[in-house]
């Protein structure tokens, strides 16, 4: 407990180079480019965020991404009442999400385990629902929100950009586009705008896990009935916890609204809650660095699979005789494109199975074959 | 004065009745033991003192107020803590975090939103932790996952959770069991030397009657959810009754 002030500080660095460096990293993987990278930001705010909820007390959410959902649609509003200015759209995001996880946390967290995790599951789908329904005249139903050239934009300058811009600092501009080792690397404003809250809030899960108040959350986990017999009331707290969380949640779909200036009701659907709870346990679930890998991973791969077609699978098996490669492109075509959430899937229960501890597990168990040093507790 | 007063409190599970009339009082500052056979409803009786069981009829009042549907954090928090029978602690934390827990919520209340503070801003509780892990003998395991304790450890970082807290009234269920001759002793004096000096009222449940007899100023025995004696330790012994229907059967 006393050295981890040195180990966190040594972790946070390491955090902030491996973010900053992304562009270079990512480039001889082809994840080089700015919608990529701008994806690997967000969504690790939000595992990290989920992670708080999840890793720490053990309450899993279903319903997560309503939060990441109304903090689009709230920064999409502040697009198109005030101006192309990226803050006040996040200040909202923030807000708006933090209003609804008060209210959808205050009332699934009158139930614990499975009853709290389908409270949360039936709330995304009402919320889902009714962005479809009744609240077309704020959600642009089917369409999606977006921004016409007759919005208000009351605060919009006459001379700025008219793209999404902090202080006329464009969002999708690329300043910089190096060779690396063969590779191009896109450097990219969004990517470094959604890169500096990536590290906030890494930064601040970092306080919150370490804190007193991190302590009461992992307690819960462990024996929520002895922490009330303890005299803590463990509701607060897990509300707390919630509503931290669903900010977290709400800044990824503010960003997210920055980088593409769109929202739909897609966003809060249960899958893309489910995708949150696989990139937290595929990461390791409880660990500071494993959400926001597992969020990467998952993404990486989903950009990856989903842009192979027919057509890129005839031309990897071109070398076998024509049977064989139709037959090869038959089996593997359901894996790819839209189908990637098979080889999601399967990925997902691979690790489960032999890596219970999540990517960040297997390489710290990695990290000590390697080393030589079969230690089992961290010291 | 008495700080504990239970009276007429019936609890039945289905056909057992587990509870039935119990009448108790606690006057303040003493060591009050119950004794009583497996299954007497001693610790039923506890369990309907912290709100994690309402008992079906009966008054439990302490300091003159009614226990009787405060939530259980809120019991805790007008002064009484308990140390489980089976240890409850927190298996996955450390023997610290364990004892700064109950430490923390003695002091900050039932609920503080400070999720930036940082640990080692709480260096006082710390070391409050710490004196009391020192006095129950466990301040050389302070940052061992609890869950890799041995039990009698467990039962030991069990008490210094509840000693922590400076209870006014601090419930020991069975506190000794499993622990070694030179452990008990030592429990024994820590409670003692507790009970003086911090003037903490004791409720302790207990089989081991060498604990009981150094311990108690007051002894109830409870058999089949019935007290049958309530008196002082002198008379207890040589009581037909208790002989009946707890020492003859248990020796
Ligand atoms: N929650 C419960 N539901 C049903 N029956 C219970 C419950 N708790 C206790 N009992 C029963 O009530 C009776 C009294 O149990 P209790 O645990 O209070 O005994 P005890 O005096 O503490 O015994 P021991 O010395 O073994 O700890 C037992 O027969 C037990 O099986
Ligand atoms: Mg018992």
């Amino acid at each position: 407990m006393n050295n981890s002030k040195y180990s966190d500080a040594a972790l946070l660095l390491f955090f902030i180079i491996m973010v900053v460096a992304g562009p270079f990293i990512l480039a001889p993987f082809g994840g080089s480019y700015p919608d990529l990278l701008q994806k690997f930001a967000i969504f690790g705010i939000f595992a990290i965020g989920f992670n708080i909820l999840f890793g720490l007390t053990g309450y899993l959410s279903f319903g997560h991404a309503v939060f990441l959902g109304v903090g689009s649609y709230g920064a999409v509003w502040m697009f198109k009442l005030l101006s192309y200015n990226v803050l006040p759209a996040l200040v909202m995001a923030v807000v708006v999400a933090g209003f609804f996880s008060v209210v959808i946390g205050y009332i699934s967290l009158r139930r614990s385990g499975i009853y709290f995790s389908i409270l949360t599951l039936a709330f995304a789908q009402m919320m889902f629902n009714v962005a479809y329904s009744v609240a077309t005249p704020i959600t642009n139903g089917e369409t999606g929100l977006q921004i016409y050239n007759d919005d208000p934009q009351w605060l919009q300058g006459a001379d700025s950009p008219l793209t999404t811009n902090l202080f006329g600092l464009k969002m999708n501009e690329v300043f910089w586009r190096p060779e690396f080792f063969g590779f191009e690397a896109q450097f990219n404003v969004g990517y470094y705008f959604c890169a500096f809250f990536l590290v906030i809030a890494f930064y601040l899960a970092l306080r919150i896990t370490r804190s007193p108040f991190g302590m009461m959350l992992r307690a819960i986990k462990t024996n929520q009935n002895r922490l009330s017999f303890t005299g803590v009331s463990t509701r607060p707290y897990m509300l707390a916890a919630f509503v931290i969380s669903g900010m977290y949640a709400g800044l990824a779909g503010g960003l997210w609204a920055c980088m593409d200036p769109l929202a739909g009701a897609e966003r809060m659907q249960w899958t893309a809650s489910g995708e949150v709870v696989l990139m937290t346990i595929l990461g390791g679930a409880g660990t500071m660095l494993g959400p926001v890998l597992g969020a990467g991973f998952i993404k990486y791969f989903e950009a990856i699979f989903s842009k192979i077609n027919d057509q890129v699978l005839h031309s990897w098996f071109a070398f076998m005789p024509d049977g064989m490669e139709n037959f090869m492109v038959a089996i593997v075509h359901p894996f790819v494109g839209k189908g990637w959430h098979l080889t999601l899937g399967l990925l997902f229960m691979m690790i489960v199975i032999f890596l219970p501890g999540g990517l960040i597990g297997g390489l710290t168990s990695l990290g000590r074959v390697l080393t030589g040093r079969g230690r089992k507790s961290k010291g | 004065m008495q700080i504990l007063e239970v009276k007429g409190v019936n609890k039945r599970f289905g056909g057992l009745q587990a509870l039935n009339d119990v009448n108790l009082s606690v006057s303040e500052g003493a060591i009050h033991a119950i004794i009583g056979p497996n299954g007497a409803g001693k610790s039923t009786l506890l369990n309907c003192f912290i709100g994690r069981l309402n008992p079906d009829s009966g008054s439990v009042t302490f300091n003159g107020n009614s226990l009787l549907g405060m939530k259980p954090h809120e019991i805790n928090q007008v002064g009484v803590s308990r140390v489980f029978q089976t240890p409850e602690i927190f298996v996955d934390l450390t023997v610290l975090e364990n004892v700064m827990i109950p430490a923390l919520a003695h002091r900050d209340g039932a609920f503080k939103l400070n999720p930036f503070r940082r640990m080692r801003q709480e260096t006082d509780m710390r070391d409050k932790a710490i004196d009391v892990l020192e006095d129950i003998g466990l301040e050389d395991k302070l940052d061992m996952t609890a869950s890799s304790m041995s039990r009698g450890d467990k039962r030991r970082l069990e008490m210094a959770m509840g000693l922590v807290q400076d209870p006014k009234l601090l419930l020991l269920d069975e506190p000794t069991a499993g622990m070694s001759r030179a452990d008990t002793n030592n429990t024994i004096d820590v409670l003692k030397h507790i009970g003086d000096s911090r003037g903490i009222t004791m409720v302790i449940i207990e089989h081991d009657m060498h604990v009981v007899f150094s311990l108690a100023d007051k002894i109830s025995v409870l058999a089949q959810g019935t007290v049958i004696v309530e008196d002082v330790p002198g008379n207890i012994k040589g009581n037909p009754k208790v002989q009946e229907a707890y020492l003859g059967t248990a020796n």
